[in-house]
């Protein structure tokens, strides 16, 4: 479980998140939604612990532990996953060695066995195959040459193998072409169970038909300054978000 | 002993050695320490040396190696392991004990091979002065003479060696020279060695530079390419506390290519310097220089690269690309691209670019759950895969991914 309470949050020294109080219960996958520079990225960026970010106060707690005073890879070995809005190409790292790398890595933090080469191969490709990606996107290197669309695929895949307890995707719609926003809806909702849950972060309703999420939550000015059913995202799109900053103000 | 009157500006460090020559050299060694006695060491008003000052090697006052056997199966032991036959100089001298002689090495003079300019190169005039062994390689037409492992140890007490190799392709023949160079303590390694590649054939020179870090490394290639023929060579530098690798590369008919890629893994104080002249002499010759530069610490690397393309060398095809990451605020690197082109149909590039490890990268990583150190050694790994990738033999390229395994090992520690 996500607990998130009373968190503030600057980047060079202008308040970005303004109280942010927000619970994500395991199993349950809930969107964020709001106009552009109301802290939607921030919030993944502060969660999942990017450096430039100076938090100011509040908490955050992942499963009871703190996860701010925890580096990027324990949050990532504790079940904590963030898709990018740009996924970062890597040059000369090849796709299969970084996501054996990482999943053997945080397998190893957490005191498990870690996985062979044949094993994950199978692993890899099974989920690959899933996604209706091409095996060859393996085989090269990181996001390097690959569409927007394939980039989050491929952000997609890494969530498959490494089976997050709580994964935050940020954004992950923009970008993508209805077929591909479908395979992706596709790979999150194949994660669904009691064990997983997930933030959605997104600028626009049409994901959420895909992901259907059972709480949305509105952020503007750093705040939630709203929070419903899956209704509230239609309402969003039909009136837009001028209406609830407004009468929120 | 004193057979020159050494000039009345000779630096002190170059009249030590001077002192150090007997007059009853050979021919090519008189002649050297004429030209030494009256040009010394490079210094730092020359243009070629600016970037890379000799004064600490200066400061050294080297002495011959002592006569007798060292013991070095440490250093033995510190060998990549790779099945094929060895040479062993160890301060210079050949260890017969330590080796094995296939048929056509001559091992125990100076080889003095014809591509060498003691009359033009300083360093190369010291290497022939003083030279006391060497080996002379030489690989029949149509024969492939697999790997051959060239190893020199260093054991320290201010010793300067001066070993003079050459190496002799016949047309079609092929030949693996992995060169390794190690050592403990302080020592001057002053090689050189002359490649002569004959039509067809092919020279891999995969030089792995790890010499001690309080050691002194200060090396010359010639390489004389013919038609078809290709000098292909990786060299990477992790050692010695100043180091500077001299290439020269002379592509003499249709068709030659050099390829003079290179890594500098350095760290704390260690200088090191890749410097390079290619010589495109034929239509159609090719050159590739991949170099990469990572250094931490108050490192400092030096590229410098010179692509001389003669009015005669028509469709030359010339790239250079230098690259260096910084790992530390206070590392340095200097890079002096030189392209001199009197032909008028090349195709030549050169590039150059300096950074610091992606932090956009290094958070990628790390939200995957990749260890930040992890995270690092994997970044800067990816950052050398151009120039490590080229290189085709298996067994090299272990060796040099090991090195590079240890040398991050020893700058995360």
């Amino acid at each position: 479980m996500l607990e998130i309470k009373n968190l503030t949050a600057n980047i060079d020294n202008k308040t970005i998140l303004n109280g942010i109080d927000l619970v994500v219960p395991d199993g349950e996958i809930h969107a964020i939604m709001g106009p552009n520079g109301s802290g939607k990225s921030t919030l993944s960026y502060v969660l999942s612990g990017r450096e430039g970010y100076d938090v100011t106060g509040g908490t955050a707690t992942f499963d009871g532990a703190d996860l701010l005073d925890m580096e990027p890879e324990a949050r990532a070995a504790a079940g904590l996953f963030l898709a990018f809005q740009y996924p970062v190409e890597l040059p000369g790292v090849n796709n299969a060695n970084f996501l054996r790398t990482a999943l053997n890595a945080q397998r190893r933090a957490r005191g498990e066995a870690e996985l062979d080469a044949v094993a994950f191969l199978k692993l890899s490709r099974a989920e690959a195959k899933r996604l209706s990606m091409p095996d060859d996107m393996l085989k090269r290197n990181v996001n390097v040459g690959f569409s927007g669309g394939e980039k989050k695929r491929n952000e997609v895949l890494q969530m498959a193998v490494l089976r997050p307890k709580l994964a935050i995707l940020d954004e992950t719609d923009s970008g993508l072409d209805i077929d591909a926003l479908k395979i992706v809806a596709d790979g999150v909702n194949a994660l669904r169970g009691p064990n997983f849950s997930a933030l959605v972060i997104t600028h626009y309703q049409r994901l959420l038909d895909y992901i259907v999420p059972d709480r949305v939550h509105v952020l503007a000015g750093g705040r939630i300054i709203r929070s419903g059913g899956p209704e509230l995202a239609h309402q969003l799109e039909a009136d837009g978000y001028a209406a609830i900053v407004a009468e929120a103000a | 002993m004193n057979a020159l009157a050494p000039a009345g500006q000779l630096q002190a460090g170059a009249q030590a050695f001077l002192a150090r020559y007997a007059a009853n050299g050979s021919v090519q060694q008189s002649e050297a320490a004429g030209f030494f006695a009256r040009n010394g060491l490079p210094g730092p008003r020359e243009e070629d040396w600016r970037y890379s000052l000799l004064r600490p090697v200066t400061d050294v006052q080297f002495v011959a190696a002592p006569h007798g056997h060292s013991d070095v199966s440490a250093a033995l032991a510190r060998l990549p392991r790779i099945d094929a036959p060895r040479l062993i100089f160890v301060d210079g001298r050949f260890r017969a004990d330590l080796s094995d002689l296939p048929a056509g090495i001559i091992a125990g003079v100076p080889a003095y091979g014809a591509a060498n300019r003691p009359d033009q190169q300083k360093l190369v005039a010291l290497n022939t002065m003083l030279a006391e062994d060497g080996v002379t390689i030489t690989v029949p037409a149509g024969h492939d003479a697999g790997t051959l492992l060239l190893v020199s140890i260093g054991t320290g007490g201010n010793v300067s060696f001066h070993p003079n190799h050459a190496v002799t392709l016949g047309a079609g023949a092929k030949l693996t020279l992995l060169d390794l160079t190690l050592g403990d303590g302080v020592y001057l390694h002053n090689p050189v060695l002359s490649a002569t590649i004959a039509e067809g054939a092919t020279l891999t020179h995969l030089r792995l530079q790890q010499e001690a870090l309080g050691a002194f490394h200060l090396s010359t290639v010639y390489a004389d390419v013919a038609a078809s023929g290709t000098y292909d060579s990786f060299a990477l530098t992790l050692g010695a506390r100043l180091a500077r690798m001299e290439v020269h590369a002379s592509l003499n008919g249709p068709q030659a290519s050099a390829h003079l890629n290179a890594a500098q893994l350095l760290g704390g104080n260690q200088h090191a310097d890749f410097t390079t002249v290619v010589q495109h002499a034929a239509p159609n010759t090719a050159s590739r220089q991949t170099v990469k530069n990572v250094l931490s610490g108050k490192s400092r690397g030096v590229f410098q690269g010179k692509i001389e393309v003669l009015r005669i060398a028509q469709k030359t095809d010339g790239y250079q690309m230098n690259q260096a990451l910084l790992l530390s605020p206070d590392a340095e690197m200097d890079c002096k691209p030189q392209l001199e082109i009197y032909a008028d149909d090349v195709k030549c590039s050169h590039g150059a670019t300096i950074g610091e490890l992606d932090g956009d990268q290094l958070f990628y990583l790390r939200t995957r759950g990749i260890p930040e150190p992890e995270a690092r050694a994997m970044l800067v790994r990816a950052f050398l895969t151009e120039a490590l990738d080229p290189i085709a033999h298996e067994d090299g390229r272990a060796a040099m991914e090991a090195a590079i395994a240890t040398w991050w090992d020893r700058q995360t520690q």
